[in-house]
């Protein structure tokens, strides 16, 4: 089977929620989407066994060959471990939230069509070989989530928190398609696959670095590093499922993905390294900080998930150094990456769903309000409990592995040598270790203030009782992958993480087996990450502990300093400077817009004469001065004077017709009778039509413009003029090829059978002209007739004076 | 001549340009005017202003001044007369319509935007 086709059926799928959704409204519609996950799911187990030896699959749809794009799924072990993410955590969310939406209340029509949008496109984006499908579906990904959270669409919260996650996602998104154009140039194909095999020759190329980064700018910001990580707070505003999902397993992950895939072709670079690696720990860092700030429990987690998403960077920035050294424990960074990518989607989506359970059973999230819920929601509290400790790092979870393998991947990187680490390196488990304490203090926070203590006495807006058994589910699921990938990590790293690693790191293995980590719990008294872990645990209680009276701290940073505000305001001032921009110059007066052309025309047309030394002046060329000529320019002259200084306006209706009767003589002086003929009728028949309408028009009147404003008219037709004759000027002294009226003269009796060839050019040789000609003049008495018999009022009124 | 030539459509071209920034209508009207028959000496001037016998098949004449540009000329005459007619009846009509021939004020309001 061309599996290719696997990604769009959840779109396919899609088509017929709506039709479900109306006709059978007594079943959940849930119900019938899950079939689509767990099917997945269950079809692309079937690889592990592939991609366990080594081996990838593929499989291509051809979409525009011309350009090279394509539609190809390529199933490695990267790929393969997003995949199985992306459909059993789907299949969880969505069972979920068949018990958390209400099938009467909610709009499920559209929330699951949104939903397995964004399945297909997540598949999409794991998938794909080519990076144009690629981006097709990261900007799927973007849209279907500012779809998902703006779902309560009636909410302020939910339009502001879908718009700016779209905003930053999507500059975001075009940057990548940007380094991917750039990757396109230089590796001369779109496949990835290809671009791996030909990275050796980009390292030197002058758009290497700008790739790199653009590549990078789109990673970020879909996976929320700092600074732009400011959308994932306001995301919360989705239903929580979605939060679950989308904003902890799936999307987010999405940045990482292209990280760990484009490592093999970027990770010669140094900037690469410090970039992921250092962001990575920045964001680590902000966000555990940041996450004991909240007194929303989704925000809590959106904070932390922004931290183990900076924890997963920098341990794919510390993997990256093993292209560079032969230090085992640089290998070991991207097992540890893969493997807490595993684990994090565990804890955090199950925590995601306690949080919404929390909520949905009590009424609030506002972890002030809650407290005591430990006997009342037994079953909530012991998968929050797991998944808490989890995130912490604590022993018997899952969580307490991969911090294990971090701290030694941060510790290691003190002993690399090249690029500045020997002088910066010690920062790194530093940080790393800082951001461990505040992970355990929010963990604590999060699962203690919320089910242990005592209640608080301000009655919560329901009552609390334990959720449903269908809601539990999944959690309950979640929770025992969390326990039970602790005591078989290495059966976990066999099947999934060492194909992973294999993917990321194709130059250095050409087996999984050859992937030299074994996970192991316990590391010996002597290994100084377990005295980190000790001390972290230590002083974490005792922060925790003491939080009431250092929690004040944070409302030392006024609210007009943060990120978020700086994003706030970007958006005003970018708003409101190009209103002010487009009022500034767009005044809505005929006068300023005919300036600009007028003037540009005079400058650019005056520049190029002179920038390209074109203004030339050839006498020879110039036939002998005639006298009658003269005398009629002096008429023509005096006339145009008049017209401009004309102080009525009948003396300059008349003015207009003395220039017009000069033309006309003109004509006859330079030998054109029939241009004669024309221009004494049409002048006459002008002067005539200005005579006509003259008692229905204005009188000549300034409107008081001013001495300045009429300098500046000077000015600008003084240019306009003298551009015009330097023109004609050089025009005239510069004839490349000759005039092409030698043949009208010599054909004209042969061919035509006419002696005036004039006319005969006219009605036979470009007879089109005379023609269309015609048609303008038709058109303009026509619509001089409808001008002034068919008139319509502003107001929409009909009123037909001829009636 | 042409080089006189080329000075006089200059000053055409100067003083219809400064009517068309005027704020009266019949100035923008008479600068439209201006404008046309600068255009039209500029393109008899460009085919040049030599040629001794009008471009009419004549016996014993070689030198006929270019038909080409003449006939340009003519083609151009009409198209602007039939303008020119059409904008002087659009300015009668928007001056019966708003009483104002001041194209300041003829500015629209943002209500219609």
């Amino acid at each position: 089977m061309n599996f290719v086709l696997l990604i769009f059926l959840p779109i396919m799928a899609a088509l017929f929620v709506p039709l479900l959704f109306r006709k059978l409204k007594d079943i959940h519609t849930g119900w019938f989407v899950l079939l689509v996950p767990v099917s997945l799911f269950i079809y692309y187990i079937g690889f592990i066994k592939t991609t366990m030896d080594g081996g990838h699959a593929l499989s291509e749809l051809q979409w525009i060959p011309s350009l090279g794009i394509s539609f190809v799924s390529y199933i490695d072990g990267l790929s393969l471990l997003f995949t199985l993410l992306i459909t059993g955590i789907g299949a969880l969310v969505v069972l979920y939230s068949i018990f958390y939406l209400d099938k009467r209340k909610e709009k499920l029509n559209h929330f699951y069509v949104y939903l397995l949008i964004f399945m297909s496109a997540m598949l999409g984006v794991v998938q794909s070989d080519n990076v144009i499908s690629l981006y097709l579906f990261w900007e799927l990904t973007s849209i279907s989530s500012f779809l998902l959270i703006g779902y309560w669409s009636t909410r302020d919260g939910s339009r502001f928190g879908a718009l700016k996650s779209m905003m930053i996602t999507v500059f975001g998104g075009l940057m990548m398609l940007g380094g991917f154009v750039l990757l396109g140039i230089m590796g001369d194909t779109f496949s990835i696959r290809e671009l791996i095999a030909n990275a050796p020759t980009f390292v030197g190329h002058e758009y290497f670095t700008l790739a790199l980064v653009l590549v990078l700018l789109g990673a970020f910001t879909k996976s929320a590093q700092f600074p732009f990580h400011i959308w994932l707070p306001d995301a919360m505003e989705a239903p929580t499922p979605v939060s679950a999902y989308l904003h902890s397993a799936t999307m987010v992950k999405a940045g990482l993905y292209l990280v760990a895939r484009f490592t093999p072709i970027f990770a010669v670079s140094e900037v690469w390294i410090w970039l992921v690696a250092g962001i990575g720990l920045v964001t680590l860092f902000w966000g555990s900080f940041f996450a004991v700030k909240q007194t929303d429990l989704k925000a809590i987690l959106a904070f932390s998930t922004v931290s183990q998403l900076g924890l997963i960077m920098s341990l794919l920035g510390a993997g990256a150094l093993a292209y560079h050294s032969d230090d085992p424990f640089f290998k070991l960074a991207t097992f540890a990456a893969i493997f807490h990518l595993i684990n994090h989607a565990t804890f955090k989506g199950s925590l995601f769903m306690i949080a919404g359970i929390v909520d949905h059973e009590t009424g609030t999230r506002d972890i002030r309000k809650l407290g005591g819920l430990m006997s009342i929601m037994p079953v909530s509290f012991t998968v929050a409990f797991i998944g808490s400790m989890s995130m912490a790092g604590l022993p018997p979870f899952n969580g307490f592995l991969s911090k294990e393998m971090f701290l030694q991947s941060m510790l290691a990187i003190r002993h690399f040598e090249l690029f500045n680490f020997a002088t910066w390196g010690i920062l790194f488990p530093v940080i790393a270790w800082i951001a461990s304490v505040f992970t355990l203090v929010y963990s604590f926070y999060f699962v203690f203030k919320t089910f242990a203590g005592q209640q608080k006495s301000e009655p919560l807006p329901i009552k609390p009782h334990e959720a449903p058994v269908g809601m539990l589910v999944s959690p309950v699921i979640l929770a025992t992958l969390v326990v039970g990938i602790f005591f078989i990590p290495n059966l976990i790293g066999k099947w999934l993480v060492k194909p992973a690693v294999m993917a990321v790191q194709p130059d250095l293995y050409s087996h999984p087996s050859e992937v030299d980590v074994d996970v192991a719990a316990w590391h010996g008294f002597d290994a100084p990450e377990l005295w980190m872990t000790v001390s972290l645990v230590g002083v974490g209680l005792v922060l925790f502990l003491t939080l009431k009276r250092w929690q004040k701290m944070y409302d030392i940073q006024p609210e007009y300093l943060s990120l978020n505000a700086l994003y706030d305001s970007a958006m005003f001032v970018s708003e409101g400077g190009m209103n002010k921009l487009s009022r500034f110059y767009m005044t809505g007066l005929i006068r300023t817009y005919l300036i600009y052309m007028f003037a540009f025309i005079a400058a650019i047309t005056a520049a190029t004469l002179f920038i390209k030394e074109a203004f030339v002046v050839d006498m020879d060329s110039f036939s002998p001065i005639n006298l009658y000529g003269v005398l009629t320019a002096i008429v023509l002259v005096v006339a145009v004077c008049m017209v401009l200084l004309a102080k009525t306006r009948l003396s300059a209706i008349i003015a207009l017709g003395a220039v017009g009767y000069a033309v006309a003589l003109f004509f006859v002086i330079f030998k054109a009778p029939d241009l004669a003929l024309t221009q004494l009728v049409i002048e006459t028949i002008s002067v005539a039509l200005f005579l006509l309408a003259f008692k229905h028009l204005p009188s000549l009147n300034n409107h008081g413009q001013t001495k300045r404003n009429k300098l500046g008219n000077l000015i600008i037709a003084a240019g306009v003029g003298i551009t015009v004759t330097l023109v004609a000027l050089s025009a005239h002294s510069q004839k490349l090829i000759p005039s092409i009226s030698q043949y009208y003269k010599d054909t004209v009796a042969t061919e035509a059978g006419g002696g005036n060839i004039v006319n005969v050019i006219l009605v036979d040789y470009r007879g089109f002209d005379t023609l269309f000609e015609i048609a303008v003049l038709s058109i303009a008495g026509i619509a001089v007739i409808a001008m002034i018999r068919l008139k319509l009022s502003r107001k929409g009124e009909s009123t037909d004076e001829n009636k | 001549m042409e080089f006189l030539m080329a000075i006089v459509i200059g000053i055409l071209f100067m003083a219809a340009v400064y009517l068309i920034l005027s704020r009266s209508i019949l100035k923008i009207i008479l600068g439209t005017g201006l404008l046309s028959h600068g255009a039209h000496l500029l393109l008899l001037t460009m085919g040049g202003l030599g040629g001794t016998s009008p471009p009419v098949l004549a016996e014993g004449v070689t030198d006929y001044a270019d038909p080409l540009p003449q006939a340009l000329i003519l083609t151009a005459i009409v198209i602007s007369f039939g303008v020119t007619a059409f904008i002087l009846v659009l300015a009668y009509r928007s001056y019966a319509e708003h009483k104002t021939d001041n194209m300041n004020l003829m500015k629209g309001n943002d209500e219609h935007d």
